[in-house]
């Protein structure tokens, strides 16, 4: 197919270079250097979806970030993305894109009847339609605005492109390589300082790319080639285009989001797709330029309608005409650079302005290239449904209230320029309060709030030769300021045709009898009427009535509609449209890719995963592995078909009747020394530790300074002024920083180190009746007898040349003994535990056992010390001392905390001994009592306990030590069960505590 | 992200530090008998403030020291830091 809207030698595109891609399944050709949008302009393929609410044909309205209409779902290298921009997505070889929001096509869509339907679908119409009846919300409406809304489909395959962070600094950040972009950089550069010049878009350049001015007698174009050539050679100075500044934080830190390679058919090898960066920049420089302003008449959503200066673009960077017939409609001179293009190429434009009798130089070129100009004329109306085929037009009076006789006149595209609205997101973004200018009826930047300095046409200057005089100078002045060197640098001479002011005028009166759709917000499909109504409604903050209208909600943020939604409020209102105010402008500026923002925190890299030591013998030896925290701990050690719950019995079986071994290196050690460590244990823990004998291990408890068990452990004097403290796998890290706080803010009088050792040492707990005697094997010189290596007794020994530490102490109930290596030898401790206790018949045991067996002691864990529960909760008060102050003490006398009926620990059994009891079911006094039925407490473990051969829960409940004996109902509406039970003792086994003294 | 200077290493972003509450609060002295109504402002009370605010942060991913941060609520500025015994001026 030929391309019958593509000039001859016209544009910045690779002739040379032939692609071919497919649209809606239809086979085009393109350029090298052509965007979606552009090749299919060449093609004369206007049409490209549906609109968001009333399915109204949608074709393109802009060329780049502004772009409201032209989203498509991509497809490349067998991924398919939504929620692309066809103007900004470049084409390559074999790209497919399919138009999003139709069915069963674009060219027959049934949503379209929306459009008939549109007078039962105004501003409101969600809230107002689907409040009744409230059981159709899930049933009906939901589902059907489900599959009516949304701008494409997102894959659910799993993503195989890569994506990078990467954190930066510079002394000064530069967003937009336009006019001023390009000079600040280039002063700045000059001055040595680190600089980073970010543009959205392939090329550099901007406005000098499409613009007609002389700079240093050269095109605007060939002076924006030669600095970018020159800054490139500069080893200060980094280059980004396909770089996208969306977000301004605090502190001077903004993301840019990179497209590496999207411009390709694939992405090569080692390279990510997207990459995102995070720049901490000194100074920020925001050259973003500006964005031209639609005028609002009937149906300017017909697709043909487009922004002046997009059809200029198209023209100048890609050749392409997006008419042959087209019309210019504009406020200002912009329109007249547009038609002046369009005549230049071979194409006669007719130009309506709404001012009466402007003068400039620009006009004068116009006129003296014989353009049709009709002064004080607009268009009322498009005609045409998919496409542009005519307009209505009309003359207007001075006041602009009046319309003349409408007459009508062919044309197959209307190009729009309403002036000019500046870009100031970042600005804004940064905290910058804006303020209103009023000679560009738009917003500004005002005073700076961080580093930020706006130029250009995004500080509303639209002059080409002040744009560079300022930001030749800014560049240097801040890049100075850093760097201390002052190199002058000579603003080139600027040769530009003056323009005349614009007229203000943004909405064409609708003529009597006609009742046109004039839309405002062409995404999300708000027209005039809608603002109306709201107002009509009682909304009267622009940010209510954005949110009830959706003004300005849809991806494209309201690039295009903003400023004339606010003109509307402030005309209906009678006010200025800086009493009406903007809505706040948030980051991401434009749409980013999720994959970008997520970066390589996928899959394993979501979280670091740690391992013990002894990993790699736990897989050989068939371990089911599940996370603890960052931990990976065995389970249970897999044996033939065995599950969960068979494995874990007899792993616990065995520790019960013989001995077994658990990793418990994963449990938080720190390290503390110095004169005053006792005192300092002391006042951490709920229990006495000054006269903890060396050689001695002691359990504690310690508490939140409002009473709350923080954690508990062992802390074993190693010497006279040395500790070694364990935590729970999961307080670690919490503990630590608690230790620290005391240290260093509350008690720095204090004479202790604190140290994490938790990696240091490699640890393994011996448990059941045998441990001794596979301890006395593996320490065949040291006295481990009960009176030798008495309960929470300490040793060091040799362990066939390898230093370890023996610890007497037990989590499991049972006698048992707790050995410490260094890491590096936690594999060979590892196998000779196995290889001596294998006459003993040691079994490895894991997390399920370890807990089974700890549940039936009662001793309590995390699943207890749940950050609600104080000691006595935890049938801990025994530890508590009445003597000593420590942290949390006079939180404990709390009235709650002492009530009689205080809740408490107890033991759970079915009466029928067989049925399981679910983790965290409620424990209620009548099964049938009404709902809201009282709870007296829940389930905070379960476990089968293998000493009595059945089911075995602690629980937490209300008036705990008066409840043995009750028999209750344990609830568990999740897992459909009501049990009934008998409260017992939570120490199960061994109450008197006598095995692990043994 | 913020963007703060540690006293002991030099400025360093937001996410190497950990939050830790007001800096004002004073803890009571150990084994002193003080009122149900003391200890709950120790504990509990804090005053929301908008403004300069007094905070405690630790360096966390760094020297591990709690330091003392001088900092706006509404606007996030960093006005000065202090190492944890420094006094604050």
């Amino acid at each position: 197919m030929s391309q019958d809207f593509r000039l001859e030698s016209v544009g910045l595109i690779n002739r040379d270079k032939k692609l071919s891609f497919k649209f809606n399944g239809k086979k085009y050709f393109g350029y090298e250097g052509d965007t979606l949008a552009s090749a299919l302009l060449a093609n004369g393929v206007h049409l490209i979806g549906r609109s968001f609410k009333y399915h109204r044909p949608r074709g393109f309205f802009g060329a780049g970030v502004d772009e409201p209409y032209a989203i498509v779902q991509l497809y490349r290298n067998n991924e398919t993305e939504p929620n692309i921009k066809a103007t900004e997505q470049e084409l390559f070889e074999g790209l497919e894109a399919k138009s999003v929001n139709c069915w069963p096509s674009v060219n027959f869509d049934i949503g379209a009847i929306n459009n008939f339907l549109k007078i039962f679908l105004p501003a409101g119409f969600y809230y107002k339609t689907f409040m009744w009846p409230k059981s159709f919300w899930y049933r009906i409406y939901e589902p059907f605005i489900r599959k009516a809304a949304g701008l494409g489909v997102a894959s659910i395959k799993h993503d195989k492109e890569r994506y990078e962070h990467k954190y930066e600094y510079c002394d000064l950040l530069i967003a937009g390589s336009g006019p001023s972009g390009l000079s600040s950089a280039y002063a700045a550069a000059k001055n040595g300082a680190k600089v980073i010049l970010a543009e959205d878009k392939p090329r550099f350049g901007g406005s000098l790319l499409t613009s007609d001015v002389n700079i240093g007698n050269q095109s605007g174009k060939d002076w924006a080639e030669g600095i970018i050539a020159e800054l490139k050679t500069m080893p200060n100075v980094v280059v980004k285009n396909r770089s996208q500044i969306f977000g301004y934080y605090d502190h001077n830190m903004l993301v840019m989001s990179e497209k590496v390679s999207d411009h390709l058919p694939k992405t090569k090898k080692y390279h990510p797709n997207k990459r995102l960066w995070y720049i901490r920049a000194k100074e920020v420089l925001i050259s973003s330029g500006s964005i031209e302003r639609p005028i609002v008449f009937g149906n300017n959503d017909t697709p043909g309608v487009m922004l002046s200066s997009a059809a200029k673009e198209y023209l100048k960077v890609y050749g392409v005409l997006v008419g042959k017939n087209p019309l210019i409609f504009t406020n200002n001179d912009s329109g007249y650079e547009t038609a002046i293009e369009f005549q230049k190429h071979g194409v006669q434009p007719v130009i309506l302005d709404s001012r009466k009798n402007p003068e400039s130089e620009i006009i004068d070129e116009a006129k003296s290239l014989g353009i049709n100009i009709k002064n004080s004329y607009v268009v009322v109306a498009a005609q045409g449904y998919k496409k542009v085929k005519s307009a209505d037009i009309a003359s207007i009076s001075d006041d602009k209230k009046q319309l003349g006789k409408i007459e009508n006149i062919k044309c197959d595209c209307i190009c729009v320029s309403g002036f000019w609205t500046p870009s100031i997101h970042l600005a804004s973004q940064s905290g910058n309060k804006t303020k209103f200018k009023e000679e560009i009826d738009a917003f500004v930047p005002g005073n700076s709030k961080q580093q930020e300095t706006t130029l250009g046409a995004a500080n509303g200057v639209f002059s080409l030769e002040e744009t560079l005089q300022t930001s030749f100078a800014k560049g240097r002045e801040l890049s100075k300021k850093i760097t201390n060197n002052d190199n002058e640098v000579s603003v080139p001479n600027v040769v530009e045709k003056k323009s005349s002011e614009h007229d203000k005028f943004w909405c064409v009166p609708l003529p009597t009898g006609k009742n046109y759709k004039r839309f405002l917000d062409f995404q999300n499909d708000v027209a005039v009427s809608d603002i109306e109504i709201a107002l009509r409604e009682g909304y009267r903050s622009i940010e209510h009535v954005k949110r009830y209208t959706t003004l300005g909600m849809a991806t494209d943020q309201g690039k295009t509609s903003n400023l004339n939604g606010l003109q509307l409020v402030s005309d209906i209102e009678n006010k200025v449209v800086p009493a009406v105010g903007h809505t706040t402008f948030r980051p991401p500026y434009t749409p980013i890719s999720i994959g970008a923002i997520v970066g390589r925190e996928v899959g394993k890299h979501s979280k670091p995963t740690r391992k013990s030591p002894m990993h790699s013998w736990h897989e050989k030896n068939n371990a089911v592995f599940v996370d603890a925290g960052v931990w990976l701990r065995p389970r249970y050690y897999k044996r033939g078909n065995e599950n969960l719950f068979e494995g874990s019995k007899r792993e616990a079986k065995n520790v019960r009747t013989n001995v077994g071994v658990c990793d418990v290196t994963t449990l938080g050690k720190i390290d503390i020394k110095g004169p005053d460590a006792a005192e300092f244990l002391n006042r951490i823990y709920t229990n006495a530790w000054l006269k903890l004998p060396v050689g001695k291990a002691r359990y504690g408890v310690m508490l939140r300074e409002d009473g709350i068990v923080m954690d508990d452990g062992t802390t074993t004097r190693i010497s006279e002024n040395h500790y070694h403290m364990t935590t729970t796998t999961a307080q670690a890290a919490n503990v630590l920083s608690h230790l620290e706080y005391y240290l260093q803010l509350i008690w720095p009088e204090l004479n202790v180190n604190v140290v994490s050792t938790t990696e240091q040492w490699a640890g393994a707990a011996i448990a059941g009746p045998k441990s001794r005697d596979v301890l006395q094997k593996l320490f065949p010189n040291l006295d481990v007898s009960n009176e030798g290596l008495p309960f929470m007794g300490y040793m060091e020994g040799d362990l066939f040349g390898v230093k370890a530490r023996i610890f007497r102490i037990s989590f499991s109930g049972e006698l048992a003994y707790e050995i410490n290596v260094e890491s590096d030898n936690g594999n060979f401790m590892w196998q000779k535990i196995m290889e001596f206790g294998e006459e003993f018949k040691i079994q490895p045991y894991g997390t399920e056992a370890l807990s089974t067996l700890r549940i039936e002691m009662g001793h309590v864990a995390g699943s207890e010390l749940d950050g609600r529960t104080i000691p006595y909760d935890n049938a801990l008060e025994g530890l508590v001392s009445k003597k000593k102050d420590f942290i949390g003490k006079r939180s404990l006398q709390r009235a709650a905390f002492i009530a009689d009926d205080r809740q408490r620990i107890v033991g759970v059994v079915p009466l029928d001994k067989k049925t399981s009891i679910p983790e965290g079911s409620h424990l209620v006094k009548d099964a049938n009592a009404p709902l809201p039925n009282p709870k007296l407490g829940h389930i905070s473990a379960s476990c089968w306990s293998v000493e009595y051969d059945n089911p075995f829960s602690l629980a937490i409940i209300k008036d705990g030590k008066n409840m043995i004996g009750e028999k209750l109902f344990v609830m568990s509406p999740l897992k459909n069960k009501v049990i009934p039970v008998e409260i017992v003792s939570s120490h199960y086994v061994d109450p008197k505590g006598e095995r692990v003294r043994s | 992200m913020l963007y703060i200077k540690c006293p002991h290493c030099g400025m360093r972003p937001q996410i190497e530090f950990s939050y830790g509450g007001d800096a004002s609060v004073k803890r009571p002295e150990l084994n002193k008998e003080i009122s149900d109504q003391e200890w709950d402002d120790f504990v509990y009370n804090r005053k929301s403030l908008r403004g300069k605010h007094l905070e405690l942060w630790q360096h966390i991913s760094g020297c591990r020291q709690w330091i003392k941060i001088e900092r706006d609520t509404a606007t996030h500025e960093i006005f000065k830091t202090f190492k944890a015994d420094e006094e604050v001026a």
